[in-house]
């Protein structure tokens, strides 16, 4: 425990603060350190005043996300020792409205979720009688990555359109769409396919391509857009000649 | 009562400014700005190419005008960025498999570079024949 | 939930991004330094060469492929970079931005069919 980080946290408590102000600590912190090893550490030794979601600390619950450094970073998956020398400023997750310190208000995330029936859809009802449903590797290989998915938000603090217009369904909820689309087992494509063709939808992407950068779990959904754009523009063609639709 | 205030950080005009990502993505949507000047120029030398022989050569001088050709060279170098962009996200866009494997993204860039190099290689040949 | 008619423009500006990428650069190398630069003999932009050729079937065809879709490419993306400098805009100026591509694209036509 030789080392000393200055870590910087933007604090907000709403009931007291106006806006959002920095407030700095010193952390000692050895090679294990992960940031949210730190803030415990500020928790329990420092200041019990600060507030900080958390759940599993070995990225699979998506609660600790927050900017590191003005990159959205899972706390439990981001150590010390890469940024020693340096400074760490921590930031509640960009795009989303700060709720108190480091927690954010994710219900606009959750509800584009929602909304997109992220869910296998089949049009007969099966029974257990029917036995398992068989897919090929190829098959699965079409859909797998993107399941991988732990709505931690950081594809949405990464993605400039989101910040700029969150009525864009966003890099998870497309992505999540993407995956259910491509499953052999699902026949909901139909009814998903109006997420995919609104102004909010697919085409509210640029492709700017943070959102694959920043994932924490090697999800790309910038490429579950550009396909779904593809799928997109096959539909706009399909629909001009079926008229009445 | 709810104790709730939920604090909205306003995104800047400037975002792109503060992050060399973001930067890198505005160039390289900004190259759309010289290579729209270069069409227009294009444009300019077919409508003297209709003039006849003095209206072109004319278009020819423009072209070799000191700033016209700083002009291009960064038309040049600007729009060979948007080729680099165009040629790594490209495997994003398309989903092409070989049997039970899918096309490594590197044979697809490289397809791209390659098919700059061939058609560079065909407009040097449609040139001097 | 209305459909967007993106696609459209998406298409165009996927052409234009291909042609800008793999041909235009051999273009603005022949125009911008081959040329001017002395590198190659004057002679081959000669009116009567470059007349010829765009007088041809294919030639026009690849000087409309070349000109056309990267005004495509480009108006599409200044349109969207307008609303990442939060520049609000609305149909209209969708309408100009769009507009200028689809004039230069019927201007192009109408100058090699002249020809």
């Amino acid at each position: 425990m030789a080392e000393i980080m200055k870590m910087s946290i933007l604090r907000y408590r709403p009931e007291t603060d106006e806006k959002p102000v920095w407030q700095s600590y010193d952390v000692p912190y050895n090679h294990e350190t992960s940031i949210l090893d730190a803030l415990g550490y500020i928790k329990d030794e420092l200041d019990p005043t600060l507030s900080y979601r958390w759940s599993c600390r070995m990225a699979i619950c998506g609660s600790c996300g927050m900017m590191v450094n003005g990159q959205p970073k899972l706390g439990c998956k981001a150590f010390l020792r890469d940024y020693a020398g340096g400074e760490l400023k921590l930031e509640a997750l960009a795009n989303f409205p700060i709720e108190r310190d480091l927690v954010v208000d994710m219900s606009d995330f959750i509800a584009k979720l929602e909304s997109i029936k992220p869910y296998i859809i089949t049009q007969e009802p099966r029974s257990l009688d029917d036995g398992c449903t068989t897919q090929t590797p190829k098959q699965m290989e079409q859909y797998k990555q993107f399941s991988m998915c732990i709505n931690c938000g950081l594809c949405y603090a990464a993605c400039p359109q989101y910040g700029l217009d969150n009525k864009f369904t966003g890099p998870a909820a497309l992505a999540l769409i993407h995956r259910y689309n491509n499953d052999t087992r699902d026949q909901g494509k139909a009814e998903r396919m109006k997420f995919i063709n609104e102004e909010a939808g697919v085409w509210g992407c640029t492709f700017v391509g943070n959102c694959s950068v920043v994932c924490p779990k090697g999800v790309d959904p910038a490429a579950a857009i550009q396909l779904g754009k593809v799928e997109s523009a096959k539909d706009y063609v399909i629909q001009m000649f079926k008229p009445g639709e | 009562m709810s104790k709730r205030k939920p604090y909205t950080r306003e995104m800047k005009a400037d975002w792109w400014r503060k992050d060399s990502f973001f930067t890198m993505y505005i160039i390289r949507e900004g190259s759309s700005l010289v290579i729209a000047l270069y069409c227009f120029m294009l444009i300019a030398g077919l409508f003297s190419l209709t003039q006849g022989q003095s209206s072109f050569e004319t278009w020819l001088g423009f072209i070799s005008h000191p700033i016209t050709i700083v002009f291009q060279v960064l038309t040049l170098v600007w729009t060979l960025y948007h080729s680099y962009t165009w040629f790594q996200l490209a495997p994003k866009a398309a989903n092409l498999w070989m049997g039970e494997k899918r096309v490594p993204d590197s044979w697809i860039v490289n397809a791209m570079y390659a098919a700059l190099a061939g058609c560079s290689a065909l407009g040097l040949i449609i040139l001097f024949l | 939930m209305s459909r967007s008619h993106e696609p459209i423009f998406w298409g165009l500006f996927g052409a234009g991004g291909m042609v800008a990428a793999l041909i235009l650069p051999i273009f603005i190398v022949i125009t911008g330094l081959l040329y001017p630069l002395g590198i190659i003999p004057a002679e081959l932009l000669a009116y009567d060469r470059i007349f010829a050729f765009a007088s041809s079937w294919w030639g026009a065809l690849i000087l409309l492929v070349v000109i056309c879709f990267p005004l495509w490419l480009s108006l599409h993306r200044l349109y969207h970079c307008l609303h990442d400098f939060k520049i609000h805009a609305g149909v209209r100026t969708q309408t100009v931005f769009y507009g200028i591509a689809y004039t230069a694209t019927i201007a192009s036509i109408v100058l090699v069919l002249v020809l």
